[in-house]
């Protein structure tokens, strides 16, 4: 019995090997099935073929195999990274909050981020041998200042941090840091048309560059917050409990709010603003398992990767030839979505 | 085991707490009692290190703005008056917070012990039939009991029970009271309680703060302290005539 770990089944809380795998399939599916699908569909064969000709060293033959290996594959992997990355941070902040309707884009912490993008655009902002490093790192920094500035307003505001105040500020910030962008975008001369463009938000482009960019945050960010399961279990249960069952709260505060900023920065440096990713994944996953952290944050990161890349086909085949802005369809959901949490839970109480 | 010493807590001019002092030691049970609006929970929240202070607060001879909160936990827990959830965690997931303090790193998992610990809380607290019900689903009385839980399984040496029989029916307060009487027995125990019902006061406390607008009125033995004297000054009335015209009632 001593130091032996303790092992009934029925009180795992985690996933079980069986279920991780389960989840990563259906991701897969669901990635092989959004890289041969799009303005030109290939054949799954031949897209395997591509992919193991690629790994194999040989040079693609032919256009299909081209556009797999150099736009669909980065494409649609920075996609799954970015859904995984914003419904994770969406899912934490909820629970820290004890918020349903926490995410970046109703707290304002993306539109903080885009802020500081589009500063580190127009005064060419850089880290030397790092491109594209100086954008990033303001969305980092940005992001987190902003989520400091509601938090801290909301808490003079309403000690409660109640629903309703902390989505009130969220908004105003966000018009706030989106007049912000127009006055830099009026000032910048000849960069205009880069931040025009960036601010338009698109992962079409996507580099094998980005995905390493957002694995890394999200292997780093990701696994501080999955680590901090318990400590946010305790949160979402009340923030007077959690101190009384002995959380440092100050440190578990500083630690989950800097990587949630730090993967919202580096998402939205890459693609662009895409609202409400966080907010409908993470509720809906909820349904299914629970608000027990240690299952809700990674099936929310499968969840979000599978909903961010169907989203993203959607955009590619839905005007053919032409693509909408990924953006668009995510917010069409979530609006309807957020509409049914803020209605249900007023309902409640 | 815990020594207060002229603790005051203050919201801008107003003095909610106004220079308390008082000692528990192992073995005592204190009640805190008085009117409303006598600071009564916020006394015992300062002493929790949940609301700002000043003056001193020492646990097992140590400040305990010196604990880190895991360890401080594992000294003193704390029942709060009252509880929402946010989200629809199972009864079960309540009370395995308690074993927080006690968990290792971030990666150990719970051991045999906290099982047991989390089972045994359970059972005495009448809610293994509930453990694997959302506690969004549970009556406030049946809420109360699984944070009850929750602090049994956090096995703390000092309980502090703010209001503990808020929401309990007669049966449950008769159960709850007793239950925390049996855990006294054991060594290096002691348990400070928040309560509103005087006859309860006398009933279960070994010892007794009366407080009075922020200061203490009477301090001791529970004989003592509510006796008819500081009762009459603090309450303005006739508590004990009160008191018994009630009881007269099932005669």
């Amino acid at each position: 019995m001593n130091g032996a770990k303790w092992k009934r089944p029925q009180r795992g809380e985690g996933f079980r090997p069986a279920e991780y795998l389960l989840l990563a399939l259906i991701t897969l599916a669901v990635a092989l099935f959004c890289v041969c699908v799009g303005s030109v569909t290939v054949p799954l064969g031949d897209t395997l073929n591509a992919i193991e000709g690629a790994l194999a060293g040989r040079d693609g033959a032919g256009t299909a195999a081209a556009i797999i290996i150099s736009v669909r594959i980065p494409r649609v992997l920075c996609v799954a990274l970015t859904g995984a990355a914003l419904s994770l941070s969406g899912g934490a902040m909820q629970g820290l909050l004890r918020n349903p309707l926490a995410d970046g884009s109703t707290l304002g912490v993306s539109s903080g981020a885009s802020l500081g993008a589009v500063l580190a655009i127009a005064f060419g902002v850089s880290i030397p041998g790092l491109t594209g490093g100086g954008t990033t790192v303001m969305a980092m920094v940005f992001a987190f200042l902003s989520l400091l500035l509601i938090l801290s307003l909301a808490h003079r505001l309403d000690y409660s941090l109640s629903t309703n105040t902390i989505i009130l500020i969220g908004v105003v910030f966000s018009m706030f840091a989106n007049s912000m962008i127009s006055l830099v975008a009026a000032f910048a001369g000849d960069r205009v048309k880069t931040i025009l463009f960036w601010t338009m938000g698109s992962l079409a482009g996507a580099s094998y560059g980005n995905v390493l960019t957002v694995a890394c945050a999200l292997a780093v960010c990701g696994s501080v917050l999955l680590l901090h399961a318990r400590e946010l279990n305790a949160f979402a249960i009340g923030e007077d409990n959690a101190r009384h069952v002995g959380i440092d709260l100050r440190r578990v505060k500083l630690v989950v709010l800097i990587s949630v900023s730090a993967l919202i920065g580096v998402c939205v440096s890459i693609g662009g603003t895409i609202s409400f990713v966080g907010l409908v994944i993470p509720h809906m996953t909820r349904m299914l398992t629970g608000p027990n952290h240690r299952r809700l944050l990674p099936a929310s990161m499968f969840g979000g990767a599978v909903f961010l890349m169907l989203a993203d086909l959607l955009s590619r085949v839905i005007v053919r030839p032409m693509e909408l802005p990924i953006g668009v369809v995510t917010s069409i959901v979530g609006s309807v979505v957020f509409v049914y949490i803020f209605y249900s839970t007023r309902r409640v109480r | 085991m815990l020594q207060v010493e002229n603790l005051a807590v203050r919201y801008g001019a107003l003095a909610v707490v106004d220079g308390v002092s008082f000692t528990v030691e192992e073995g005592q049970w204190l009640m805190i009692v008085g009117p409303n609006g006598a600071g009564k929970s916020t006394l015992v929240d300062a002493v929790t290190r949940g609301a700002a202070y000043t003056g001193m607060v020492r646990f097992r001879g140590r400040d305990t703005a010196d604990y880190r909160p895991a360890e401080l936990a594992r000294g003193m827990g704390m029942l709060m008056q009252s509880h929402s959830v946010g989200y629809s965690f199972t009864v079960e997931e309540v009370v395995r917070l308690g074993r927080y303090a006690w968990s290792g790193g971030l990666f150990s998992g719970l051991t045999d012990e906290d099982g047991e610990k989390i089972d045994a809380a359970l059972a005495a607290t009448g809610l293994e039939a509930l453990r694997n019900q959302s506690v969004l689903t549970l009556s406030g009385g049946e809420l109360q009991r699984t944070f009850l839980a929750q602090l049994l399984a956090q096995d703390p040496g000092l309980l502090i029970l703010d209001e503990p029989s808020n929401h309990l029916d007669l049966v449950y307060q008769k159960q709850v009271f007793g239950l925390i009487r049996d855990w006294l027995k054991a060594p290096g125990r002691a348990v400070i309680s928040v309560v509103h019902d005087l006859s309860l006061a006398r009933a279960f406390g070994t010892h007794a703060l009366l407080m009075n607008r922020g200061k203490a009125a009477a301090l001791g033995p529970v004989a003592e302290a509510l006796s008819d004297g500081y009762l009459a000054a603090v309450y303005g009335m006739d508590v004990r005539g009160w008191m018994r015209e009630m009881l007269g009632q099932w005669d």
